[in-house]
């Protein structure tokens, strides 16, 4: 059977009728005619008659040409899905005329243009998508829309942000966004992170940022910057938060009034440029009190690894012989801080100063995921151990905040 | 009205909510709360999600006219489930339970694999824009030979307080939906069906009780009628009046119908603007509208405003309809002129729509966008004055009349829940169930086995305090002193504002059980009830009351005040009791029996005289 073919069974006594939906774990589940879904062995099932086609209506989508060009990049995150009542199947949409008829209110904010380098769940990326998306954006950026929009699982969408941010040069806004609540339900926060997201890529700002739900509420969406934002929380909304940093701009809803911050780049402030040369053999690992040192030593293939050390920046003293080993071996050790927010400081304790004379670097105040990303692609820059220095302790793209201003 | 030769049949749906200790999809508890003791509000939005078929459910079309801001209350009793921002926990295997005691109560199939399912409803009601609900049983009885359609288990949606702000406590309390099939056909039947089922509920002793707790949907229907679903019917005894009441909305919308099939009336699709026809109006509704829509109605004149309900007209359909564009509802000419509207303007306006004599000529105003939607949905609904009677959600207002709600909803609205895993139902659970002994058989027994009068007993096998009395049954209190307190005690108390609800049993059972000894008078009960409800422990509210009085005491109290009075008993003999009874307790009340001052009074007056 297949669904959608009509069946009957018997339920206490009184024979029904229903919809074939599938087989699950060892159980038909049919669709009743009121609309409940039931499971029940499949030998109770009867197949009646072939399920009958139906062909959805579709409006017709006119987008209007006046309107600014935006470009939308889809990467499997679901900003736009529909429902199939009659089977309960979700499915996402993703081009044009399907995102405008799932969220009628995009056709007003611009015209749009769509592509889809791939479509996976957001924990599946891969630093090589990731290059693949930067090259997807440039493209299109360099094809002159006025902005690019990428709908991206939320899970990951702040590493992959950060990794376009560091190898694209963008004049003109690269928004991802996502929702944290399913599409397919009436309260979920894709339409208004959707619409807003459209507000800002056609708005006068310059780079790579994440647009996501400001608060609780429907109010305002807020803009971070690619490289200072993280998902702090698992399922609410407003779980992205910009990290010892402001956020560049928000949006106001329903109005969407884009109001950007001082800190952010302006349209136009930088020439397109794209470098797409990433070293995946990179690691990040969180230090914890007993780790056992061994572990180091999986890592000594690796070009790159990042810590999330304790506090000020800190390991226990036995990871110290590996830690040495690893970087006599040419593997760039970078020092951030599993407390996320503040700067690392290895010059205040013993175990800080003998980590520096160890070679390890100083990541200042950079966000752990930040800094994995940005050390795959300062090694695919360049292999002079100074560079790498360098190009680690400066801010590339917003990732190092100079001064710990009080009040973030 | 002979309900059998107008083909009645109707069915109901109950609503239940269950007494669990957490909610159906989170660990909150189940508990309501004051809105003053809100801790936060969250605001949204809701829209409706596109269907396959392209169709958005017209019960959800019907919600979206208006772009709605809905404010959420948040408690500390509540938690980011029902604020929509976590996925929800596994179906309560608690609240499960009960229903499969109801469904095995109901004599009903269980479901092999139970699916929890969301259904559409962005009302407001729900943060998630949908409620979630999950068929559990199917095919059962009630009492005689009503079948039972299917037992849901759901959760309950948000309290509204005011406009499109709701209060997020009552939202995912476990709530059983009974459907029974529409096998009913006569007013009074509804209501024994909704009786019996009632009783059953109540019998698992697990569901809530007081006001708003229960809820009855009514279905009805007559030959060439339609199917109505009337909502939220809360008495019992109003059940039969809003029965008849729609019966007779139906016989007279049919009539309208052949009315206007015979005089061959028309609808038009669309109205026009008049609104400067009334720019200079003395009407305090036309004059504060920007837009003023109207049209004419060929061949309705006399049938808009015709009664169909008492005090309802065809117009307040029509009114009902064109509110869900947010105006305040619609004028027409069968009313007019009226609300400030002059005879002059009436001519106006019907020269302007062309109306005739036989023609009837309605109105709305608000602004450009309410007018010309409220205008179209009168139109709608003036348009199904042809079909008779539509199919439609309607509303129970307070005398057992109703007003429309929305389309009846489709079986469109629903789609898998699909956070929640399935549970299989096995035939093991079911054998373990074990079921409860049906309050109707406990009130027989009460009556049987304790001697108590079958009223009284079935009183108590029905009111919420049927534990205690069973509890006190067993500490080996008098039956008709347990009754005594528990039903009319209680209840008096409660007429004078004293609330019993939060006396612990155990108080209640050891205060009977010192009064069995004779340690405290039983005229002493009210008033410790009184005082144990103000929060006082037990013993303290025994003494204030006054300490008890031993016999030996009264004996020398009663023997003073006797000797005091010698005169006057030895002149009134035995008929100076009364009298004298009445100086005694004005002494002794509350802290001993008054059987027993009497017996000792008796004595001591017999041996004076």
């Amino acid at each position: 059977m297949k669904t959608g073919d009509l069946v009957s069974c018997t339920l206490g006594g009184e024979t029904v009728e229903a919809i074939y939906i599938t087989e699950r774990d060892g159980m038909a589940v049919l669709k009743l005619s009121s609309g409940y879904n039931i499971g029940l062995p499949p030998t109770d099932v009867r197949f009646i008659g072939d399920a009958q086609e139906r062909k959805a209506e579709e409006p017709l989508i006119i987008q209007d040409s006046t309107l600014p060009e935006l470009s939308i990049i889809s990467t499997g995150g679901t900003i736009a899905s529909r429902v199939d009542y009659r089977t309960g199947a979700v499915t996402s949409r993703s081009t044009a005329e399907e995102i405008i008829r799932a969220i009628p209110r995009m056709a007003s904010v611009g015209q749009y243009r769509t592509r889809q380098p791939f479509s996976i769940l957001s924990e599946n990326m891969k630093p090589s998508m990731w290059i693949e998306l930067a090259r997807t954006i440039y493209a299109e950026i360099e094809a002159g829309v006025r902005g690019v929009i990428i709908t991206h699982g939320t899970d990951t969408m702040a590493y992959s942000a950060s990794a376009v941010s560091f190898m694209l040069d963008t004049p003109v806004p690269v928004i991802f966004v996502g929702s944290q609540r399913s599409a397919d339900r009436p309260s979920s926060d894709n339409a208004m992170n959707a619409l807003c997201s459209a507000a800002a890529a056609s708005a006068d700002l310059g780079e790579v940022a994440i647009c996501m739900h400001g608060t609780e509420h429907d109010d305002f969406c807020a803009l971070h910057r690619a490289t200072r934002v993280r998902k702090m929380h698992t399922s609410r909304r407003d779980a992205f938060q910009s990290i010892g940093t402001e956020p560049i701009a928000t949006i106001t809803y329903p109005e969407l009034a884009v109001s950007p911050a001082p800190h952010a780049i302006q349209r136009g402030a930088q020439e397109p440029v794209l470098n797409d040369t990433m070293e995946e053999r990179c690691a990040l690992f969180s230090y914890y009190p007993g780790m056992d040192p061994a572990i180091l030593d999986s890592y000594a293939s690796y070009r790159g690894v990042v810590i999330a050390g304790t506090g000020l920046g800190h390991v226990g003293t036995t990871l110290m012989d590996g830690i040495r080993q690893l970087v006599r071996n040419q593997t760039t050790v970078v020092m951030t801080t599993q407390c996320l927010s503040g700067r690392v400081c290895d010059r205040v304790y013993d175990t800080g100063r003998d980590l520096l004379r160890a070679g390890v670097i100083e990541g200042e105040d950079m966000l752990p995921e930040t800094a994995l990303v940005k050390l795959m692609w300062v090694l695919g820059q360049t292999d002079e151990p100074g560079e790498i220095r360098k190009l680690m302790q400066e801010s590339q793209k917003g990732e190092i905040v100079r001064r710990s201003a009080y009040g973030l | 009205m002979d309900y059998e030769a107008l083909g009645l049949m109707a069915g109901i749906e109950i609503h239940q909510q269950l007494d669990t200790i957490e909610k159906l999809f989170c660990r909150c508890p189940t508990s309501l709360r004051n809105i003053e003791e809100r801790n936060g509000e969250i605001r949204r939005y809701l829209r409706a999600t596109v269907s396959e078929m392209g169709i958005i459910d017209r019960a959800a079309e019907e919600e979206m006219k208006q772009m709605r801001l809905f404010s959420y209350y948040t408690y500390d009793t509540t938690c980011l489930v029902e604020n929509d921002d976590e996925p929800p926990t596994p179906l309560n295997p608690e609240a499960l339970l009960i229903t499969l005691t109801i469904a095995k109560l109901l004599s009903m199939k269980p479901i092999p694999q139970v699916h929890v399912m969301r259904k559409m409803v962005i009302d407001g009601s729900n943060t998630t824009g949908f409620q979630r609900t999950a068929l559990v049983a199917m095919n059962g009885v009630a009492g005689g030979d009503c079948r039972i359609e299917s037992i849901c288990l759901e959760e309950e949606a948000a309290q509204r307080v005011t406009g499109n702000t709701f209060s997020l406590d009552r939202l995912g309390i476990p709530l059983v939906e009974i459907t029974t099939a529409p096998c009913m056909h006569t007013p009074e039947e509804v209501k024994k069906t909704a009786e019996y089922i009632g009783m059953i509920l109540r019998s698992t002793r697990r569901v809530k009780r007081g006001i708003g707790t229960i809820r009855q949907d009514v279905n009805i229907s007559i030959r060439d009628g339609a199917r109505v679903e009337i909502k939220g019917v809360q008495e019992l005894d109003l059940i039969p009046e809003v029965v008849s009441r729609e019966v007779l909305r139906q016989v007279n919308l049919l009539a309208i119908r052949e009315e206007l099939l015979s005089r061959g009336a028309e609808v038009p699709d669309d109205g026009i603007n008049v609104s400067d026809l009334f720019a200079s109006t003395q009407s305090k509704v036309l004059k504060k509208a920007p837009c003023i829509m109207a049209c004419v109605l060929k061949g309705f004149a006399g049938i808009v405003g015709r009664e169909i309900q008492p005090g309802r007209r065809l117009g307040s359909e029509m009114s009902d309809y064109a509110k869900k564009c947010g105006v305040g509802g619609i004028f027409h000419t069968d009313e007019l002129p009226a609300y400030g509207v002059t005879e002059e303007e009436v001519a106006g306006l019907r020269k302007r729509t062309g109306a005739n004599e036989g023609d009837c000529v309605i109105l709305v105003s608000g602004t450009e966008e309410q007018a010309s939607c409220a205008i179209r949905l009168a139109l709608r609904r003036a348009g199904m004055a042809f079909v008779g009677v539509p199919e439609e959600t309607r509303k129970m207002l307070p005398e057992g009349n109703s007003a429309y709600m929305r389309p009846l909803p489709g079986a469109a609205r629903m789609y898998p829940e699909t956070d929640v895993l399935p549970v299989e139902i096995s035939r093991e659970m079911m054998d373990a169930i074990e079921l409860p002994e049906l309050l109707t058989d406990i009130a027989a027994r009460f009556s049987s086995e304790l001697g108590i009068d079958s009223a009284l007993a079935r009183h108590i096998a029905y009111s919420d305090r049927l534990l205690t009395f069973e509890k006190a049954i067993t500490a080996g209190i008098k039956p008709s002193l347990a009754a005594r307190t528990l039903i009319s005690t209680i209840r008096e108390l409660s007429r004078d504002g004293v609330d019993c609800g939060e006396v612990p049993d155990e108080s209640i059972i050891e205060l009977l059980t010192r009064v069995g000894h004779g340690e405290v008078a039983k005229e002493a009960v009210p008033e410790i009830l009184r005082t144990l409800a103000g929060g006082a422990p037990l013993e303290e509210a025994i003494q204030s009351v006054g300490p008890t009085f031993s016999v030996d005491d009264l004996e020398s109290l009663i023997d003073g005040i006797v000797a005091e009075r010698k005169d006057f008993i030895s002149e009134r003999g035995m008929a100076a009791l009364g009298p004298v009874m009445g100086i005694v307790m004005k002494e002794v009340r509350g802290r001993i029996d008054g059987q027993i001052v009497a017996d000792v009074l008796k004595q001591s007056i017999k041996k004076m005289i």
